[in-house]
């Protein structure tokens, strides 16, 4: 006879075995993937196009700001670099742009800056708040001039995993929100290479793997889809993370 | 969707062993949407978990902040770590070994996790999905169940049935198995009325609202959720702990339908009738 607990035991194996088999089915995928559209559709709707993130105190300052992902890139081009303290570093802007600029990190000093203590949300569940400034991006594009095809801006990066090189990318509304930066100092020091020296992207209605580090070049695009896997970013690509991070 | 009254919100008489339209069909609907949805919830979650076993007070927290819950393994052993209280979960919790000798620390065990192996983005793909499943029906479901009236008749508790006296004597009657027979079966008791508010009214709400507190443009657009919850890390606790009490009452629930009756509690939930229980010959 069988027992109701080999019963239980058997139903809610037959159930996750389903969930498994449902999960490596692209349709269902898909079907489930339809739902990160309605979030994000549902989000930008809610959430106005300047709303800010919460700003805190130096009160509510983590202790330790946590760094994750890359902390120090290998190649030797960054390693040059670092060792210089980034003095020959440059941050390209070009792609669908007008005028493309290449800018050294005492120019960036100089641009329309902005101070924010921000909570940094890693979509694994943890969070950390710190103190960032940097060059607000807004009146950077501005001066590149974005050509009116131009639709996303994609953020590469002088870290890598493996032979794939870190990258995100986000849209023009998020580009143009006021808190959005490139940060070069972390909690009033200048940004420590495990956060991303010399340059990292903090857009923050988004998790952290969107906050790209070791900014080298922004490029202005059309399309997604011709940029590496095509997916917006490299967990995108690699993981199957959502390109939308709002949640 | 039906929002008519069941007979049972309307109070009408029934002698035992009788047939009843005892559930309202928006009940029913909500009921087994709920019945798959909230699985995948629950599963998906504790894969989320997973991620970061970890669960913190405030607006922050991350490894080298003090964690109130901690799953986790030291060497060859997993352990469940409330407050200052640490519990050796060896085999379950943080530290399993296959029978191929393959050793697996994360927090929750595949089997209760969708899916069964170890990825953030499906879980969450998942998550995320069911979200949109879980609360436009409960939200469907509070509409019907304010205007059929079923959230004040059915559902809330009368001021006589919340004394110490009377809550004392039903949780006497729970405790012998002696369930409700005739008319009385007809309506919830008090314990019931008290679990399925609490579920409906406090942690079904708490669940969906530090859901969203959770979310960092959400926090953008209604900043007012960070200060109910008193932060993001507050809110993630918070919305652990409501799943943790929503998979109790589910247990519960599952333990008494099997009580008081599967067949006859199950089609009640199918049809909407249920076959009121004779009354006692004699109070004993």
């Amino acid at each position: 006879m069988i027992s109701r607990r080999t019963l239980i035991a058997g139903g809610a194996g037959l159930l996750l075995a389903g969930c498994d088999r449902l999960d490596r089915s692209p349709g269902f995928r898909g079907l489930l993937r339809s739902a990160e559209g309605l979030t994000m559709r549902a989000q930008r709707l809610i959430v106005d196009r300047d709303a800010l993130a919460r700003e805190f105190t130096a009160a509510d300052l983590s202790p330790i700001f946590r760094a994750n992902g890359n902390q120090a890139p290998q190649s030797p081009a960054y390693r040059a670099l670092a060792a210089a303290n980034f003095a020959d570093w440059r941050l390209t802007i070009d792609g669908l742009v007008r005028r493309p600029l290449s800018l050294s990190l005492a120019q960036l000093m100089r641009a329309p800056r902005r101070t924010q203590i921000t909570r940094h949300d890693c979509v694994e569940g943890w969070s950390a708040i710190g103190k960032w400034t940097g060059a607000r991006l807004a009146p950077l594009l501005d001066l590149a001039g974005l050509r009116d095809d131009a639709r996303y801006l994609v953020f590469h990066c002088m870290d890598a995993f493996g032979p794939r090189p870190y990258y995100e990318s986000v849209d023009l509304i998020d580009a143009f929100h006021p808190q959005t930066i490139l940060a070069y100092a972390l909690n009033d020091q200048a940004l420590p290479i495990p956060n991303g020296a010399p340059l990292r992207l903090r857009v923050e209605r988004q998790l952290g793997y969107k906050h790209a580090k070791y900014l080298h070049r922004i490029e202005a695009v059309a399309s997604l889809a011709g940029v590496h896997g095509g997916r917006g970013g490299y967990w995108e690509d690699s993981n199957d993370y959502e390109w939308y991070a709002g949640i | 969707m039906q929002l008519e009254p069941s007979a049972a919100d309307q109070g009408q008489p029934a002698a035992g062993s009788e047939l009843v339209e005892r559930h309202a069909l928006s009940t029913r609907i909500w009921h087994w949407i709920n019945a798959l949805a909230v699985f995948v919830m629950l599963m998906s979650g504790l894969m989320i978990f997973n991620a970061h076993p970890r669960l913190y007070w405030g607006q922050y927290g991350a490894n080298s902040d003090p964690a109130w819950l901690e799953i986790g393994s030291a060497r060859d052993r997993g352990y469940l770590r409330v407050g200052s209280v640490r519990i050796t979960t060896t085999g379950f919790l943080g530290y399993r070994t296959a029978a191929n000798g393959t050793v697996n620390r994360r927090a929750f065990p595949g089997w209760m996790t969708i899916p069964s192996n170890y990825s953030l983005s499906a879980g969450r793909r998942w998550h995320f999905a069911f979200a949109w499943i879980l609360v436009p029906a409960f939200l469907l479901y509070l509409i019907a169940i304010l205007l059929n009236r079923h959230a004040v008749r059915g559902l809330t508790p009368r001021l006589g049935e919340l004394s110490p006296r009377h809550l004392w004597h039903e949780i006497r009657d729970h405790a012998r198995l002696r369930f409700p027979t005739g008319q009385a079966a007809l309506r919830y008791n008090t314990l019931q009325k008290l679990s399925y508010f609490a579920v409906i009214f406090i942690l079904l709400p708490l669940i969906i609202l530090t859901g969203l507190t959770m979310s960092p443009a959400m926090d953008a657009a209604w900043p007012w959720l960070l200060d109910l919850f008193g932060g993001r890390q507050s809110a993630r606790s918070i919305h652990f702990i409501c799943a943790a009490l929503i998979a109790g009452f589910i247990l519960v629930h599952l333990v008494m339908v099997m009580l008081a009756g599967p067949i006859n509690e199950i089609r009640s939930m199918i049809t909407g009738r249920f076959r009121l229980p004779p009354e006692r010959e004699s109070a004993a």
